[in-house]
């Protein structure tokens, strides 16, 4: 399907994520949307899939004009994308879901059988949908909006959180789509290396601005330079005299729903980085939460310094100077409804502070932090009113300054270069004073660029890389599919 | 089978058919993503001008059946009307659904009570009982299920109706999935909000359908304090035992039923060591522990006895965890 | 402009609901206009309706307070009618059978057994919810109902007046159990009245000033999120319903030792769940919920004699509270929907 957009605008309130945006697509054609995080690119495709309205600007289809009212019009108009959190229902086992939105489907177990043997995905109609990798999900909805019929298929951030096999499979399925169907594709993404793997050709956002477009190959260096106007290089990471042990886990089992951890060692110590590498739901993210008291092991134990900390609750592990902090910053992490210097009221006494709240001196204190931590905001501002940079920064200035061991969910999930390297740089500094850290991460690349070693999980299963100089993002990703 | 014993099953069928129509109602509505916690109130209320209608339209000379109709179409629009003004304050005007819910139940009841003020303990029309042709003569449970009033059949054919509609149609797909991911199902071209009105409303107009049931049937008549007080609180936690599931809520209204059975041959019976009026206490403890029971904790510690194999069979039967989107709001 | 459109929305909503009530009051064949003189007779006319007015505001004033500590750790503590109940029975308790103490020690034993009864029966739902996953609003329904069927039972049974029981009330506590008055024309207690205002004080001051307050806020808003910031959420809630628990306790010990004099069914009357209307139209703040309180005890006062002198249910004093709570809150919904384009939002206040 050939897709033109025209002059395409949108704003969100002061920022212009959109600015008179003109391109064209064409059939049998995989192009690469490229662009750091905020460039405008979600945004971008959300307006031609129906998800957004622009504020103007035309979209035409193999040569007419169409205007549609929500993503089901889109899809009508053969246009289908896969979001980056695939929206399906957890609920609903496999087949409601592919049946779900298609009334008109003739035999669909059928169908969805013979698509997904035809793409070699194994995809069980009668399982729930909320216990799929994000992988198979994804499949799913590739598989979903084929039978809706779309000519055209956009993929948002596609290869976050899947392994190196699983993401081989999916560029093989799009490719095949484009060659054999002549589908258009759209791939979103910010990884250089997806993108001259997979495209034909690529367009690059900054700031709202379409600022090129250009054949694959082509190289990295030359697409770094459409992307970033300038970039500082990162600060080499020193290795630091390993300190004491900060965090000790012993043969610890644990159960949760359907994850199973077996007979895990561990342990941290001061001035080291660790970070965790595995799929969605493989473990890691219960393991940070063990290491926290956030949850109860069956058996084994977790150590604290020297001291058993096994059944200890979390307020426990903070006295003793382990702290976590969760993925999602306003679910877990942050309150809305509550201002910045309501949050350093709260926190930055430590957990026992006095009685009596001193506003004023609270206020003092928000204000410090806020020019300290470099915060876009006042100390009145409710904090979900800041940006999720913003969110982010306030969330580790709650942090104190010299902890025994930080865990951390995910720290800079959403963020863009600059604040992710901006949170590093903080991570750093504490570690340099001693502390250790343990850090999960979907993005391979900083799992490399930030560890000393790195813990993979495949499913409850853990095996260890001690030496990360050695290995690459790209051997990474095999191990986190499974293949120790 | 021991007549006796079917007479009781009979008496447990037709008392647990008001919880049954209320619960599957509120079971619609919260399975599209909104609560009515207005049931209490809206019961009675919906139960007195039922009555009321019907008991007017029989003075001013209109044939049983139609006054009966009549009762039973003004209690389900009142039923619908509490409904609507939850949908509206809940999803269009952005108020808190339990807030608004909460503030239904005190005003419906005082409304009844009020207005129900010169109507109370006087005979006016009620349903017959109607056996099925043919059906009651089944055995053992002929008797049982098919000597009743219609409200009984119409809780039957609601019961399949729902489970149909729910996990048998394109138009249940949509219904569970506003429920538990509006944004998925938005995606699709479903008008979540349009449907949480809808169904809010239908769950509502059930809920007076429920409440006509009592003062046409169960027990008929007004009378202040209403008979049906704390019955739809009990409906409320019955729609959370039987996991928003059809058929598991018609059970916990039954098993409810039968409990309260119990407690009253007890009482007639009088001789069971225990002051009678503490028996009133057994369904407000009966509601405790099952919302302990069902509660994750409990029910995973229990699970976890079972052999592996079994374990997860009963997991899926047993628990159910509530529609993920109850409560929240939906802003496409 | 601004204040021009706060007043009409600040007056609409209630204009509504009397004009509801005033049809429904034609509806069942009453003069409204009547009803609104008698009405206001009946609170204001004289020192002695004006006490029982400030009878009725005492409890509904301390279950307000203390669900305004529960709907700031986001809890709906439905069972703060029991708490007033059993606050109740464990004051006539005392003052049923505890022979020999001077005065004023057996009323401070009556009100401390109502306090502890009231802690002890919120500390409870926080149980069901912490430990057993029973969702407050459930606990609380359920609680109500079992203090209620104990209440009857200790009535009709045990505690049945020696004369022979009616099943309508203990006999009528000895002169030493009951609170002295102020004086006979305005027959309420002093002591009370004290608490009360010293309650509010407290209330706003543990709200707006310690670390408490600002943690059951943080736990109110968002309990993972507290948790992971340090907050002792468990306790929160806990010390949140036990704090609200013994608030109503207090209020149920003042419905026996000043209004009754008796234990009796019911003795709560709806007062809990009137104070949860008091403190959802008070936007949950502290300062407000007593003045409105006010006006409700002012409404459930004068509604005694509307009964009395016009034969009218008393179910009328509940329909026009709940219309006017109902009705404000449905109008700021409208107002922010609506009407918004020059509002900025409304901020949360103590």
């Amino acid at each position: 399907m050939e897709i033109v957009l025209k002059n395409i605008s949108k704003r969100f309130g002061a920022v212009r994520a959109n600015q008179d945006i003109s391109v064209a697509f064409y059939s049998g054609r995989i192009v690469g949307v490229l662009g750091e995080n905020g460039a405008g690119k979600s945004t971008l495709m959300k307006i031609l899939s129906g998800f957004q309205a622009a504020d103007s600007g035309e979209i035409w289809l193999d040569g007419q004009r169409v205007r549609y009212r929500g993503a089901q019009e889109a899809v009508r108009a053969g246009l289908g994308m896969l979001q980056q959190d695939p929206l399906d229902v957890p609920a609903f086992t496999v087949l409601e879901n592919f049946v779900f939105g298609n009334p008109n489907l003739a035999n669909p177990r059928q169908k969805l059988a013979e698509l997904a043997a035809r793409f070699g995905f194994h995809l069980d109609a009668d399982a729930l949908c909320g216990q799929l990798s994000i992988a198979q999900r994804q499949q799913l909805e590739i598989v979903r909006l084929l039978a809706l019929g779309v000519r055209a298929l956009i993929l948002d951030e596609p290869t976050t959180g899947i392994s190196a096999e699983q993401k081989e499979l999916l560029f093989s399925t799009l490719r095949r789509l484009a060659r054999e169907e002549g589908m258009t594709v759209l791939l979103v993404s910010h990884k250089l290396e997806d993108v001259i793997a997979l495209c034909d050709e690529v367009i690059v956002l900054r700031g709202g601005r379409l600022v090129g477009r250009t054949s694959m190959p082509t190289t990295p260096q030359a697409l770094v330079a459409m992307m970033f106007e300038e970039l500082s290089p990162i600060d080499a990471r020193p290795s630091l005299p390993l300190g004491q042990t900060a965090l000790r886990v012993e043969s610890l089992h644990l159960h949760v729903d359907r994850l199973h951890l077996h007979n895990l060692n561990f342990s941290l110590r001061g001035g080291e980085t660790v970070g965790l590498a595995g799929l969605d739901g493989s473990g890691q993210e219960a393991f940070l939460r063990v290491c926290a008291g956030l949850l109860r092991p069956q058996r084994g134990r977790v150590c604290v310094g020297e001291q058993d900390f096994t059944h200890r609750s979390y307020r426990d592990f903070r006295r003793a100077g382990v702290y976590f902090t969760a993925a999602g910053r306003l679910e877990e992490g942050l309150i809305a409804g509550l201002t910045l210097t309501e949050h350093v009221a709260l926190t930055d006494e430590g957990d026992d502070g006095a009685a009596w709240i001193n506003w004023i001196d609270a206020e003092k204190r928000a204000a410090a932090r806020i020019a300290r931590y470099q915060v876009r905001g006042q100390p009145y501002s409710p904090i979900e009113t800041l940006s999720g940079g913003n969110q982010q920064r306030v969330l580790i200035s709650l942090l104190p300054e010299h902890p025994r061991a930080l865990l951390l969910e995910q720290p800079t999930r959403g963020l863009d270069v600059d604040s992710t390297r901006w949170i590093w740089q903080q991570l750093e500094a504490r570690r340099q004073q001693g502390a250790g850290i343990v850090f999960s991460s979907a993005e391979l690349d900083e799992l490399v660029t930030y560890s000393d070693r790195i813990l993979v999980f495949y499913e409850g299963r853990c095996v260890e890389v001690a030496d990360v100089r050695q290995t690459s993002a790209d051997a990474l990703g095999h191990l986190i599919g499974g293949n120790f | 089978m021991d007549s006796v014993l079917q007479n009781t099953l009979n008496t447990v069928v037709s008392n647990a058919t008001p919880l049954v129509i209320a619960a599957l109602g509120e079971t619609i509505t919260e399975r599209a993503g909104v609560i009515n916690l207005s049931l209490d109130g809206s019961l009675a209320l919906s139960a007195m001008v039922g009555f009321v209608a019907a008991y007017a339209a029989q003075r001013s000379g209109v044939s049983a059946p139609v006054a009966l109709a009549l009762g039973v179409t003004s209690a389900a629009l009142i039923g619908a009307l509490m409904a609507l003004i939850i949908a509206w304050g809940g999803i269009t005007l952005r108020r808190d659904q339990v807030a608004v819910g909460f503030i239904l139940t005190l005003l419906a009841a005082d409304l009844a009570q009020f207005l129900g003020q010169d109507y109370t303990r006087i005979p006016g029309p009620t349903f017959p009982t109607v056996p099925v042709p043919f059906l009651v003569d089944l055995p053992v449970v002929g008797p049982i299920l098919f000597r009743h009033s219609l409200f009984v059949y119409f809780s039957y054919v609601l019961l399949i109706v729902c489970w149909w509609w729910l996990f048998r149609t394109q138009g249940g797909l949509a219904h569970r999935a506003i429920g538990e991911r509006p944004a998925s199902a938005y995606a699709r071209g479903v008008d979540v909000n349009g449907l949480r009105y809808l169904y809010t409303i239908l769950g509502g107009a059930l809920v007076g359908v429920a409440g006509a049931a009592f003062s046409l049937n169960l027990k008929p008549g007004w009378a202040n304090p209403p008979s049906m007080r704390g019955d739809g609180w009990i409906a409320l936690a019955i729609v959370i035992f039987g996991g928003w599931h059809p058929f598991r809520v018609l059970l916990g209204a039954y098993l409810f039923a039968a409990l309260r059975a119990f407690a009253s041959a007890a009482q007639r019976s009088g001789d069971v060591g225990i002051p009678l009026v503490l028996l009133n206490a057994i369904p407000w403890l009966a509601m405790i522990l099952t919302l302990v029971f069902v509660s994750s904790g409990v029910l995973e510690r229990l699970l976890r006895v079972l052999p592996r194999a079994v374990q997860n069979r009963a997991r899926a039967l047993l628990r159910s965890d509530p529609p993920a989107a109850l409560g929240t709001r939906f802003e496409p | 402009m601004r204040a021009w459109r706060d007043f009409v929305f600040g007056l609409l909503p209630i204009s509504f609901s009397l004009l509801v009530t005033a049809l429904l009051i034609v509806l069942v064949g009453k003069d409204p206009l009547e009803v609104a003189r008698v009405l206001w007779s009946g609170a204001f006319g004289t020192s002695e309706t004006l006490a029982s007015v400030v009878n009725f505001w005492i409890p509904l004033t301390l279950a307000a307070l203390g669900l305004v500590v529960t709907f700031r750790a986001g809890l709906w503590n439905i069972g703060v009618e029991g708490q007033i109940m059993i606050g109740a029975v464990a004051a006539s308790g005392v003052a049923l059978y505890v022979k020999g103490l001077p005065s004023p020690l057996l009323i401070g034993l009556s009100m401390a057994a109502a306090v502890m009864a009231g802690a002890l029966l919120g500390a409870l739902i926080g149980f069901l919810k912490l430990r057993l996953g029973v969702n407050e609003i459930f606990g609380g329904v359920a609680l109500n109902a079992l203090v209620n069927v104990a209440s009857i039972y200790l009535i009709s049974g045990p505690w049945q007046p020696a004369e022979g029981g009616s099943a309508q009330a203990t006999s009528p506590f000895p002169m030493d159990a009951r609170l002295p008055l102020i004086s006979p024309i305005f027959p309420t207690s002093l002591l009370m009245l004290v608490l009360t205002v010293l309650a509010i004080g407290l209330i706003i001051r543990l709200l707006s000033g310690t670390r408490w307050g600002l943690q059951l806020k943080a736990v109110g808003k968002n309990p993972r999120s507290a948790l992971l910031l340090g907050v002792p959420t468990g306790r929160s809630v806990f010390s949140a319903l036990a704090l609200c628990g013994l608030l109503a306790g207090l209020g149920g010990a003042h419905r026996v030792l000043d209004t009754y004099y008796s234990l009796r069914p019911l003795v709560s009357g709806g007062i809990g769940f009137l104070a949860l209307l008091v403190v959802l139209l008070a936007a949950m703040r502290a300062l407000w919920a007593p003045l409105i309180a006010f006006v409700f005890a002012a409404i459930l006062g004068g509604t005694t004699r509307v009964r009395i002198r016009l034969q009218l249910d008393p179910s009328l004093a509940g329909v026009l509270q709940g219309l006017i709570v109902l009705t404000v809150v449905l109008f700021q919904g409208i107002r922010e929907r609506y009407f918004a384009h020059h509002d900025e939002s409304i901020e949360e206040k103590v």
